[in-house]
């Protein structure tokens, strides 16, 4: 699945906390699968594309492009229940399942990942109390979004400097001949990336940092 | 009241003296016992300095000595007074660095959140923080760019990110380590005037002998030892010399 960042709009879905974003997204959840009715999650669904595309002005294809990304496992769950229960109820979950998607698309493609990470940053304040820090949870959740797209470029890479010397390994061999390198690659990369943020303050970061804007 | 241990050093006091430079005392550098760097005595005031050497030389670890991202196995590295040893954080805020890759060195999914990673650590007010990012941004040319995913920027895009990220902390000396060798043509210039605009005193580590037009002071870094400090000319002279000769 990809992951949609911010997308810039001037709506009032952008201007809303990512806090009460985050709630009514958790709140989505929770209705979905105590009133588990194909009323609800239809109704759900659009709700879901109204505040999308509509309120929030975000492009088609931002969202279209999680559906897709879904697409396989979505039939293959349709398909699961269509043997072991019925298709109503395959249809049904799918439903469900897409929806929830669909709104968290809606959710990250309309806060920044700083504001994101200022919530999880207050979530995890009790975490002081035993000498924790929550920056450093935020930092983390950061720094894995910032990545996941490096690290599956340096994994293309590394199957194209293979494939340019002949190698065409596929399955399992493929696998193992691409995580082996891959893993030495990371490695060297998180050394260079602790020295960037050595060098950038990361340990300077005061007890109370201001709120993020 | 609070005895000191005999033979300790002295308490550190951050209180930097600008007009000392960086001063290098002594200063070696061992990786187990392999000798990176031996001998180095120096004193860098000029506003530009670069520093140049094979593979392998040790010119990496030198430039990584002056923020303290090195720390060496003897003798001291003081920064406007401040000894990276014992005032590494104010040292910090003092020298920037920026790496050779800038995928490294951005830490946050988009460009804008990427520049003010540097000025949250150092506390500064979200106001005043958008202010200034929006100030470096528009400086280079990335404006347009500032909720872009940074990894979707181009080689060139991201090195000038990861160089705003630096700029943005308003250090007083910027250390590069070759930052134009991954770069095409176009980038490496828009880089090199960049740089040469800087008003801080700057450090660049190069094998792009070009980049170094124009500079005061060149320091050739030859198996752990400086073997040539001297203007551009003569300094790539002996340099050239030296590869000829490999």
């Amino acid at each position: 699945m990809t992951l949609p960042l911010y997308v810039p709009v001037a709506s009032p879905v952008h201007r809303l906390s990512a806090g009460v974003k985050l709630l009514c997204l958790a709140a989505l959840a929770v209705l979905l699968f105590a009133r588990p009715t194909l009323t609800v999650a239809g109704a759900a669904l659009v709700g879901t594309l109204a505040v999308g595309l509509g309120v929030a002005r975000l492009p088609v294809a931002v969202l279209a492009r999680q559906a897709w990304a879904l697409r396989w496992f979505l039939l293959a769950l349709l398909v699961v229940h269509a043997l072991t229960t019925d298709v109503a109820s395959g249809a049904h979950t799918v439903l469900r399942l897409l929806t929830l998607v669909l709104a968290a698309a809606v959710v990250t493609a309309t806060t920044r990942v700083t504001e994101m990470v200022a919530v999880v940053e207050r979530l995890c304040a009790p975490l002081r109390l035993v000498g924790g820090r929550p920056q450093r949870v935020g930092l983390l959740i950061a720094m894995a979004l910032r990545f996941i797209p490096v690290l599956v470029e340096r994994a293309d890479r590394i199957r194209a400097a293979q494939a340019a010397r002949g190698g065409a390994p596929r399955g399992v061999r493929a696998l193992r001949t691409t995580v082996a390198p891959l893993l030495v690659q990371l490695l060297q990369m998180a050394h260079d990336v602790s020295e960037a943020l050595d060098a950038r303050g990361a340990d300077d970061v005061p007890a109370h940092r201001p709120r993020r804007t | 009241m609070r005895f000191r241990r005999p033979g300790a050093a002295p308490a550190a006091v951050d209180v930097a003296d600008p007009g000392r430079g960086i001063e290098l005392r002594g200063v070696g550098h061992r990786y187990g016992d392999r000798v990176v760097l031996e001998g180095i005595d120096l004193r860098l005031t000029e506003p530009r300095v670069g520093v140049v050497g094979a593979n392998g030389s040790g010119k990496s670890t030198f430039a990584r000595l002056l923020n303290g991202l090195v720390v060496p196995t003897d003798g001291q590295v003081l920064v406007d007074g401040l000894d990276t040893r014992t005032q590494v954080r104010a040292v910090r805020r003092r020298v920037g660095f920026v790496f050779q890759d800038p995928d490294a060195q951005i830490v946050h999914p988009t460009v804008a959140e990427d520049v003010a990673y540097g000025l949250e650590n150092q506390g500064v007010p979200p106001d005043e923080r958008a202010a200034r990012v929006a100030e470096v941004l528009e400086r280079y040319g990335l404006a347009g760019h500032a909720d872009h995913p940074a990894h979707l920027l181009s080689g060139g895009q991201k090195q000038l990110l990861a160089i705003a990220g630096v700029l943005v902390m308003r250090p007083a000396r910027i250390v590069f380590d070759e930052p134009t060798t991954l770069l095409d043509l176009v980038n490496a210039r828009r880089v090199a005037e960049l740089i040469a605009g800087l008003e801080q005193q700057v450090v660049v580590v190069t094998h792009q002998l070009d980049l170094l037009d124009g500079f005061d002071r060149v320091l050739v870094v030859d198996g752990g030892r400086v073997v040539e400090d001297a203007p551009p000319g003569p300094a790539v002279a002996t340099y050239r010399a030296l590869m000829e000769h490999r």
